[in-house]
């Protein structure tokens, strides 16, 4: 072999390498992404935006969009979707809240909350897998329900309760467990997130979800319970908006049933920004994460280099679509 | 003739040749239709029927040759224009708007219309003449939506369509009634009687030999893109059609192993499927590999579906092995039994997973522990069969997508060799893959009998049925007849019973 041809043939190895990295790691682009945004609004606002402070700031804002972020990639890769979670959030807020007036410890506030939250999910796949709606109806239905059940629930008021140390959850960490860097709420957060990314990437139930979002009728032929999976995955989406809604209740200490409106496109859009795909059978938990701190870090630098509420929102619309059209060019040039 | 035949030549087409890639469709076509005259168009599947109606139609454009009509060439760069020149084509699930009313299908897209407005009177007068020529006496509502309607009847609408629109001078009628019931296709042949008294010129493709003599006044056989032989109807038989469809072929090399049945693995009794099988019954042995021929949309496909829980099943009992009950993918799976698609990118892969993850797909459990699938366990069963296969490939983790047509469907085939089953159900097991994998999938075929597998193999192409098959059963309009030796078969018997029943 001429030493031209070796040198051709290693960088067509090389290329093969880069590619399989590309394909492997859809997160690798939103992370991309999230760390030059980051360095833009840095070298901007060196000052302020650098701080610790900061950072930890805008890790305690992401952990609601976060955390249901990762119950929606779960939907979208299955080729779902759920328009449900911001009513859910605010109806386990009021849960929590009603429960602990009513003279329930915190435990016993947050079980009710999460369970609750846990059957509505149950319910959104239920509906989704058995009436054959779209799940964009079914979704567009219950959010609509649930977000009426919060209310009637608090009878359309904020409920003012003590948290009994649910609040602890997303307080920034005292001195003395300086230790613990982030409050527990956002560990829990990364542990979910954690524990879902192995679940799609590592286990066999995870994988079925990936093939039905890909090909439904491939996945009915190979023996994948379409179905029951569908029940299962809105079941764990409801669960983890339920978690997200009990970290929204550590950061207000109110249940509030008109929280969180509008609150699904942000998760949305973090799950599409992160590489997931309104077709299904694409995405990451990891891209997910992103894409939501993405999200922030373009609110909060924007607030830090004083730009106004309007154009952050601009900023945010545009990102979506650049990152969207960007997708399409590299799926393209495959 | 009974027909009053004017002796004008309609439709004219001299030496027409398509090609897609390497695979030529048509190699020069040449036929004569008189105004006045329905000319029935025969041919085997995949004789090139479709692709000469397409051309007609404006839907491909052919790569060689004329067509004359009424003396005039006759291009068209579009099915629209096609359509506007006066030829009409009806396809066997006319494409038509379901929630329009049937007045709206029949002037959609050449609405009488003034400043934008539908020119209500005019366009009602125009509906009912077209409807009136069409049905006769009998009544479709203009008004009724069309969901409502059968697909028989919104078989007329579409004619009706064709009349209702432009001055039609050729109407093509593509299978119309392979999904008709007896009934509607007597009320259909009235129509057709009816038009071609008006003039018209139509060319009726089927396969249903019967059917094409009692309507039509002369034909043309097409095999393997080439007209091998055309006349009056009359004055040929059921017989000499056959002969002229099925021809001498080329020999291909089937290998044969020995094999010895065995046990029965696959059971079927008296089963009916909610439109179609209409009645199956089967039974498959270890050991043995056997075809189900028939004609496209005869219900074979949908015997495979019923046999492996993907379509609800109306009655009947179809056990495998020791197992009765209810069937589901995933209980066929379980109790050994595997499907290889028609459908390959449809259904059979999920064309932007891996080749691993396709191969994988139905037996993820047991590549690691408690529920976990590693990567590296997933690969290396992958890359088995990858190699055992010699699928062509970069690497397992390469989208399925990226295959050829013939690596995508070892690679379908494959699933089901690392899952491991024992009951094969294989349809259309080589549809578009070229000759040279269509020698490995036989091959492989054969070996899995010679090693006591049992394989139910669906195919249109009738020489790789007998050369490959046991047995042959021949579904027809839903009935499935006895399965009988390869031995006392061949292509024309089978095609025989295909097309009379």
């Amino acid at each position: 072999m001429t030493p031209a041809q070796s040198s051709r043939s290693e960088s067509t190895a090389r290329q093969a390498r880069l590619r399989a990295l590309l394909v492997g790691s859809p997160w690798l682009g939103p992370l991309i992404a999230l760390l030059a945004v980051y360095c833009l609004f840095a070298a901007l606002t060196p000052d302020t935006f650098l701080l610790g402070v900061n950072l930890v700031t805008m890790v305690r804002q992401t952990v609601v969009v976060g955390v249901a972020a990762v119950g929606m990639t779960l939907v979208m890769v299955a080729g779902g979707i759920d328009l449900s979670v911001g009513s859910l959030v605010a109806l386990t807020t009021v849960v929590i809240a009603a429960d602990m007036r009513s003279g329930g410890g915190p435990l016993r506030a947050l079980s009710l909350a999460l369970l609750v939250s846990a059957v509505a999910g149950l319910v959104n796949g239920a509906l989704v897998a058995s009436l054959r709606i779209t799940p964009f109806i079914v979704t567009l239905g219950t959010m609509s329900v649930l977000r009426g059940t919060a209310k009637g629930l608090a009878s359309e008021q904020k409920i003012d309760v003590d948290p009994h140390g649910l609040d602890q959850l997303m307080a920034f960490v005292p001195r003395e467990l300086g230790w613990m860097l982030l409050p527990p709420g956002v560990w829990m957060a990364l542990a979910v997130g954690a524990l879902a990314a192995v679940f799609l990437r590592y286990m066999y139930m995870g994988r079925h979800i990936v093939a039905m979002g890909s090909n439904p009728l491939t996945a009915r032929l190979c023996g994948v319970p379409v179905s029951r999976l569908t029940v299962a995955v809105y079941a764990i989406a409801g669960l983890l908006s339920g978690l997200a809604g009990l970290l929204e209740f550590s950061t207000l200490t109110v249940g509030d049933p008109t929280d969180s409106i509008g609150l699904e496109l942000e998760v949305i859009a973090a799950v599409v920004i992160g590489g997931g795909s309104l077709s299904g059978g694409q995405g990451s938990v990891a891209g997910s994460l992103f894409g939501a701190l993405l999200l922030t870090v373009i609110k909060t630098g924007c607030t830090h280099v004083g730009l106004a509420n309007w154009v952050q929102e601009i900023l945010t619309g545009v990102i979506i679509v650049v990152a969207m059209g960007l997708d399409r060019l590299r799926q393209r040039g495959r | 003739m009974m027909t009053p035949m004017t002796e004008r030549v309609r439709l004219q087409v001299r030496g027409v040749k398509k090609a897609f890639g390497p695979t030529a469709a048509l190699r020069g076509i040449e036929l004569d239709v008189r105004a006045g005259e329905v000319h029935a168009i025969l041919g085997e599947n995949g004789a090139g029927k479709s692709t000469l109606n397409k051309i007609l139609a404006g839907a491909l454009t052919p790569d060689a040759g004329t067509v004359l009509l009424d003396g005039e060439p006759f291009h068209p760069s579009d099915p629209h224009q096609a359509h506007r020149s006066g030829v009409a084509i009806v396809y066997q699930e006319p494409a038509l708007c379901p929630h329009l009313t049937v007045a709206e299908n029949v002037l959609l897209g050449a609405e009488p219309a003034r400043w934008g407005f539908v020119r209500g009177a005019v366009a009602r007068r125009k509906v009912e003449q077209a409807l009136s020529e069409v049905v006769g006496s009998e009544l479709v509502l203009p008004n009724e939506p069309l969901w409502n309607l059968s697909l028989g009847e919104r078989q007329l609408v579409a004619i009706a369509r064709a009349l209702a629109q432009t001055d039609c001078r050729v109407l093509i009628l593509d299978e119309p009634t392979s999904s008709l019931t007896a009934e509607h296709v007597e009320r259909l042949f009235t129509v057709v009687r009816r038009l071609k008294q008006r003039g018209l010129a139509i060319l009726y493709v089927s396969h249903f030999l019967e059917e094409v003599q009692a309507i039509a006044d002369s034909y043309t056989v097409l095999r393997d893109g080439e007209n091998v032989g055309s006349g009056v109807m009359a004055e040929t038989n059921a017989s000499e059609l056959v002969g002229l469809m099925a021809g001498r072929r080329i020999e291909l090399l089937f290998h044969r192993s020995p094999r010895t049945p065995g046990d029965l693995m696959l059971e079927v009794k008296d089963l009916a499927g909610e439109h179609k099988p209409v009645e199956a019954s089967l039974e498959l042995y270890s050991g043995e590999v056997l075809g189900v021929a028939g004609l496209v949309g005869s219900g074979r496909t949908e015997l495979v579906r019923a046999i492996f829980g993907l379509d609800l099943i109306r009655s009947g009992k179809i056990r495998v092995g020791v197992f009765a009950g209810p069937a589901s993918p995933m209980r066929r799976w379980a109790q050994g039994v595997g499907v290889l698609s028609e459908d390959r990118k449809g259904e059979g892969l999920a064309e932007s997973l891996t080749l691993a993850e396709n191969i994988t797909l139905s037996k993820l459990r047991g590549l690691g522990p408690i529920g976990f699938v590693w990567p590296h366990r997933q690969m290396r069963a992958a890359q088995t069969w990858v190699e055992r296969f010699g699928i062509v490939c970069r690497s397992v983790w390469q989208r399925a997508e990226e295959l050829s047509g013939g690596n995508q469907q070892k690679l379908a085939l494959a699933r089901l060799l690392y899952h491991d089953v024992d009951v094969f159900l294989l349809d259309e097991p080589t549809r578009g893959i070229d000759v040279a994998s269509r020698a490995q999938v036989y091959q492989h075929i054969d070996e899995l009998a010679s090693r006591g597998k049992a394989v139910l193999m669906v195919s249109s192409y009738l020489p790789e049925l007998l050369g490959v098959c046991d047995r042959i059963a021949v579904m027809r309009r839903g009935r499935l007849g006895r399965a009988r030796p390869v031995s006392e078969l061949d292509e024309h018997a089978v095609l025989m019973e295909a097309t009379q029943g």
